[in-house]
């Protein structure tokens, strides 16, 4: 689809080195062309939001970043390296990229801060007390760090959510995805996690955001990627996308969200 | 009626009880040990290990145990693999036993959500450590029920050793037997003693039950 580089519409941000790219990446779910020669690349920093109706493929491309899902043929490089297969490279690799849930994913048998130490001990090979010490801060700068000895089922959803956000940042992570973070939460509680979400954002964090809450695409985002049927269809700065979208499936999609 | 208590047969039950309770208990280690590789084989994303594991639960656990024995028994020494009885008889019990315990805990870890895995793996744990730390864990309490049936009929089931040449407490039975007692009355004993084991085992597992319930 449209290449970044040629198209005006794109920021600044969008032309560097990219950190993540995707080359010409398709898959099929069985007849299901859920992937359609996605091309994309994702800088340094830069806050991409990807929207779209149910089944357009959002949440799998968002997937396919860290390999949770696999594609049947393209390049997927992180960070100038590509995807290696199963394994421990591929392992390593997945430590550096983020990942939050939409049904948060919290380990059920371990305590809020275990959930937030375990990987960094395991993982990473931090000592214990060290890996402790930075799970406390990030549940703090979250706004759960009372809740650190509790068990995930005692928490509300947007708290474990915020707990998920503490867990994946606890690897120091060169890129975030988060796969539909409030789409769980009773509504009360989505704000909650777009405060932390924005704040990782104004932090110059490397976000891929697949969502349904226009209002922080218009907020937080860099660049809005609509998908439907598999492929981007338009790609633009949230300003720009929201007030003129150009493709009649963006209108007709916005029209449906906007004005209900 | 109280056979183990007349013409010094106590010595001779409490060899077979301690032989019972000996072969259960290094057949219910091994078993254990195996049922875990087992289980870890059929849910690992190598093919080759996922068809071993099925291959092997589909011909271990369909295999009379009798059967088994006679394998290991009579097989194996023309193989030129030369094993004592007892060694032979926990080889069978484990082997047969542990096709069992690889399917109790594959079920424990299917009653796992997917997302669990889904979150040990985005974090960088490889498989052992998806397995060991984040899913295993979390079957176990799912597991411990019918992992207490699988381990109260091993004991149950060694009795087949004792026609295999292990001393054990069914062996008691053949032994009293041939010196003319009457075998009703050596079947209450011998029940008794079963019942003995199988209840604490239960009771073990009933602990668990009641330990890894309180967690959430």
């Amino acid at each position: 689809m449209t290449e970044n580089s040629a198209d005006p519409s794109v920021p600044e941000k969008g032309r560097g080195t990219p950190l993540v790219s995707l080359r010409g990446v398709n898959k099929h779910f069985g007849a299901l062309h859920v992937l359609q020669d996605i091309d994309l690349d994702i800088a340094q920093g830069e806050v991409v939001v990807l929207i779209g109706p149910s089944g357009s493929g959002k949440s799998t491309l968002c997937r396919t970043i860290n390999r949770l899902e696999t594609i049947d043929s393209g390049t997927i490089e992180v960070d100038g390296r590509p995807l290696p297969a199963e394994g421990r490279e591929l392992a390593r690799l997945r430590a550096q990229v983020g990942m939050v849930f939409q049904s948060f994913n919290l380990f059920a048998h371990k305590t809020v801060l275990q959930n937030v130490v375990l990987a960094q001990v395991k993982v990473g090979r931090v000592p214990r007390a060290e890996a402790e010490k930075t799970a406390r801060e990030l549940l703090e700068r979250v706004g759960v760090g009372a809740q650190a000895d509790k068990f995930p089922a005692q928490l509300s959803g947007g708290q474990q959510q915020r707990v998920a956000i503490a867990r994946a940042l606890a690897m120091d992570p060169k890129v975030m995805l988060f796969d539909e973070p409030t789409s769980a939460l009773d509504p009360e509680m989505v704000n909650e996690v777009l405060e932390v979400m924005r704040s990782l954002a104004a932090k110059g964090m490397t976000m891929v955001v697949v969502t349904h809450e226009m209002g922080f695409a218009r907020s937080a985002a860099n660049r809005v990627l609509f998908m439907a049927d598999g492929r981007i269809v338009e790609q633009n700065t949230p300003e720009a996308f929201f007030t003129a979208p150009r493709s009649d499936r963006a209108k007709d999609f916005l029209s449906k969200i906007l004005h209900h | 009626m109280g056979i183990p208590f007349e013409d010094g047969n106590f010595s001779l039950f409490v060899r077979g009880f301690l032989g019972t309770i000996e072969l259960s208990a290094l057949s219910a280690l091994f078993a254990l040990l195996l049922g875990v590789v087992l289980a870890a084989f059929r849910v690992s994303p190598v093919p080759v290990l996922r068809t071993f594991g099925t291959t092997w639960v589909t011909v271990f656990r369909n295999t009379p145990l009798t059967l088994m024995f006679f394998a290991v028994t009579f097989v194996l020494p023309r193989l030129d693999v030369h094993i004592s009885s007892f060694t032979a008889a926990v080889a069978a019990l484990s082997i047969y036993t542990g096709s069992f315990v690889c399917e109790v805990l594959r079920a424990g870890i299917n009653t796992v959500p997917l997302g669990q895995a889904e979150a040990a793996r985005s974090l960088g744990m490889g498989f052992g450590q998806t397995l060991g730390l984040v899913v295993l864990p979390q079957a176990a309490r799912a597991v411990i029920a019918p992992m207490g049936s699988v381990f109260i009929a091993l004991p149950r089931n060694s009795a087949v050793a004792g026609a295999f040449n292990v001393f054990e407490l069914f062996s008691v039975q053949k032994t009293l037997t041939e010196k003319g007692y009457d075998i009703f009355a050596l079947f209450f004993w011998l029940a008794l003693a079963y019942l003995v084991i199988s209840f604490s085992v239960g009771a073990v597992f009933s602990a668990l039950e009641r330990r890894t319930a309180v967690v959430r």
